[in-house]
């Protein structure tokens, strides 16, 4: 078959078209026309937030003072970076996010391993653990705050009255570790799921190989499962930090942050610069901050997935 | 280095009886090879043996030993898997010690035996690379690597050729029996390829829905079939068979009638009566065109292999395999009359079981290791 000729010389000035082995052609005029309109959507979303973001935090701009304006500089910036709430923020969005996937890793782990064995009801048994991921965050966290942790009314308190222990108040006494209890059980059950699914596909032939060369079932999970899941875990910490770092209902609906500053994230520091001081500005220098660390952060998360999808 | 018992077992998946009583003795140093459609409960009396099955009821000993109710580390046995079951993060040599890694031998020990494993199966090149990096029959290698390592009394294979290419396989086969050689173990091997069974075996056990059907060396199993699904099972093509009246029957013959006139079958007749009705067996191999043949049949379809051709006969309701050499120059339709020797013949009762040739085929008690040259005589 001889292909018409027409279009492709006609295309042919600027740079020349690359052309496959098969004999489609690469790049050129067709393909941009068929990629334009998603390609500009999504730089529209993105560009256009991150622009007016990086905007208004060079800019003087208070919601309750329509009087201060202008330009700003790194003022900002400076005035934001020498706040110790900033410092205090960071510091709990790291321990928020690295306790989270500690517990729902090692949980969902072990879980999986778990509900891999057969027993009785193990379809009802699954799909109930699972069943927390799909509550809505402000849902489950209103669960949490006012039916097991309420320090009158919960059933902890209710529990710790019967062993005849002291209640403990958790928002006051140990807020950061509550909500890290409440976004443990929320994300545990993702973590189960990826990993279920991913020790189904693990070779029984493997296992009775390692029964055979003697592994007992710590061994088998040391040196056979754990290996095989490597891969799983490293897709599940990286999707569940993207998440994780982004923590606001939780907060929001239990602790608001506090007391003080103790349970205050930098998603939810942000919120407090920008819609209860009002302050543009200094949300938006906050914004751009955070945009700057999560890039950090997935430069070198993405970096060691390649690595691990490779080999 | 070791025998091997099985006295009446059974195996009973909720219900339903897999193995119905085996019984089955391995003799030291043997290469007893597993044969029976899928299905015919091989594998899963090889994995009873291994361990990784209970077993119901009956006694599995090694070496008079009762082992029933000893794990499957340790028996004292290695296995090969058809998937091969190789660990992929480990490299050759870390799959290849890693039974030993678990019972805490020093690393320098561990290395020297995986050495040692890897010089006999020509791995030493691969020991840094991991399982994804090899090919097919390396993989192979690798998982009987791995067997050899542990040192056991008994090897295991399941299927362990199924999934290499025919040209590999007829390798991998030879590499196997140099192997038995040269490490002198016992070994048992599930197959459902019977050239594999027929190349390899000392002694083959052909088994059907759990049972054991007959117990002998490849040429008894050819020549004398205790029964008729053993004599359709073994060769290829397929033995044929024609529903046939006896004429006469005695202890020195029995004369059946065939469409082209009588022929005596050489088998203990003892038992049958004329006018019974039988089932004539012949190879296809046994059958030869013959224009002063008994029987006469039209070619439906042909199959060339070169050195030998397949002709598909059809009379009336009956179906014929007939091989004949690769200069046959028939052509489909062709109406072909054809012949055999009665001595090839074999007769089975209503009820499958066959009928005593009078003599015993010469080659039913060769010694495998007769069919090639040993590594003993490679020195003279």
């Amino acid at each position: 078959m001889i292909r018409p000729h027409f279009p492709t010389c006609f295309l042919q000035w600027g740079t020349p078209m690359r052309e496959r082995t098969s004999g489609r052609t690469v790049g050129g005029f067709r393909n941009l026309f068929l990629q334009g309109p998603a390609v500009t959507l999504l730089l529209l979303w993105m560009l256009v937030p991150l622009g007016m973001t990086l905007w208004f935090s060079f800019q003087r701009y208070n919601l309750i003072n329509p009087m201060i304006s202008g330009f700003a500089g790194w003022d900002n910036y400076t005035y934001l970076l020498t706040d110790p709430a900033l410092w205090t923020a960071m510091g709990n969005t790291l321990l928020l996010v690295g306790w989270v996937l500690a517990i729902s890793v090692i949980g969902g782990t072990l879980l999986a391993v778990l509900f891999q064995q057969e027993f009785f009801g193990r379809g009802i048994a699954r799909l109930l653990v699972i069943a927390p991921f799909f509550v809505m965050p402000t849902v489950g966290a209103l669960v949490w705050k006012n039916m097991l942790m309420h320090p009158v009314n919960g059933v902890f308190a209710w529990l710790s009255n019967l062993l005849g222990l002291p209640v403990i108040d958790w928002f006051s006494s140990m807020p950061l570790t509550s909500i890290i209890i409440i976004v443990s059980w929320q994300w545990m059950p993702f973590a189960l799921l990826i990993l279920l699914t991913a020790i189904q596909s693990l070779d029984d032939d493997q296992v009775e190989a390692a029964r055979m060369d003697g592994a007992g079932p710590l061994a088998i999970f040391w040196f056979i499962t754990l290996p095989h899941l490597k891969r799983a875990i490293s897709v599940v910490i990286m999707i569940e930090m993207i998440f994780l770092l982004t923590i606001f209902a939780e907060i929001f609906v239990t602790t608001s942050g506090g007391p003080g500053l103790a349970s205050t994230n930098l998603a939810y520091f942000i919120y407090i610069r920008a819609l209860l001081d009002f302050d543009v500005g200094g949300a938006s220098a906050g914004g751009v901050i955070a945009i700057i660390l999560a890039n950090i952060v997935a430069i070198f998360l993405i970096r060691t997935v390649a690595k691990n999808l490779e080999t | 280095m070791a025998t091997l018992q099985l006295n009446n077992i059974v195996k009973d998946f909720g219900g339903t009886q897999v193995i119905k009583g085996v019984d089955l003795e391995v003799k030291d140093r043997e290469f007893v090879v597993f044969v029976g459609p899928s299905g015919c409960g091989k594998s899963t009396l090889m994995r009873m043996i291994a361990g990784l099955e209970s077993t119901t009821s009956g006694e599995i000993a090694i070496d008079g030993e009762r082992i029933n109710e000893v794990g499957p580390a340790d028996r004292g046995l290695a296995m090969v898997f058809q998937s091969y079951a190789l660990y992929p993060h480990m490299s050759v040599e870390d799959n290849m010690g890693f039974s030993l890694r678990l019972a805490k031998v020093p690393k320098a020990e561990r290395r020297e035996k995986v050495l040692a494993a890897a010089r006999i199966l020509q791995l030493e090149p691969l020991l840094d690379r991991k399982p994804r990096a090899l090919s097919g029959g390396q993989r192979q290698r690798v998982a009987i690597g791995r067997a050899i390592v542990r040192n056991p009394s008994i090897f295991l294979f399941d299927e362990p050729l199924s999934n290499l290419d025919a040209a590999l396989r007829v390798q991998m086969r030879i590499e196997l029996a140099r192997l038995h050689e040269e490490l002198d173990a016992t070994m048992i091997y599930v197959t459902h390829d019977q050239i594999e069974a027929m190349t390899m075996a000392d002694k083959i056990v052909v088994l059907q829905d759990g049972l054991v059907e007959q117990i002998g060396s490849p040429m008894a199993l050819y020549h004398h079939p205790c029964n008729r699904f053993v004599a359709g099972f073994i060769g290829s093509p397929k033995m044929n068979f024609l529903d046939v009246e006896v004429r006469e029957a005695s202890n020195e013959g029995v004369n059946v009638a065939l469409p082209g006139g009588d022929c005596r079958v050489p088998v203990d007749g003892s038992g049958v009566s004329a006018g019974d009705t039988l089932t004539l067996g012949i190879r296809p191999e046994h059958l030869k065109l013959d224009d002063e043949g008994p029987l006469t049949g039209k070619i439906v379809v042909i199959e060339r292999l070169g050195g030998v051709t397949s002709l598909y006969l059809e009379h009336g309701d009956s179906e014929w395999i007939l091989v004949a050499d690769g200069d046959v120059a028939h052509r489909v339709h062709d109406q072909v009359r054809f012949s055999f020797d009665p001595t090839c013949g074999h007769l089975f009762k209503g009820d499958g079981e066959a009928l005593n040739h009078l003599h015993r085929h010469p080659l039913v008690d060769i010694d495998r290791k007769q069919n090639r040259v040993s590594s003993a005589s490679d020195d003279q």
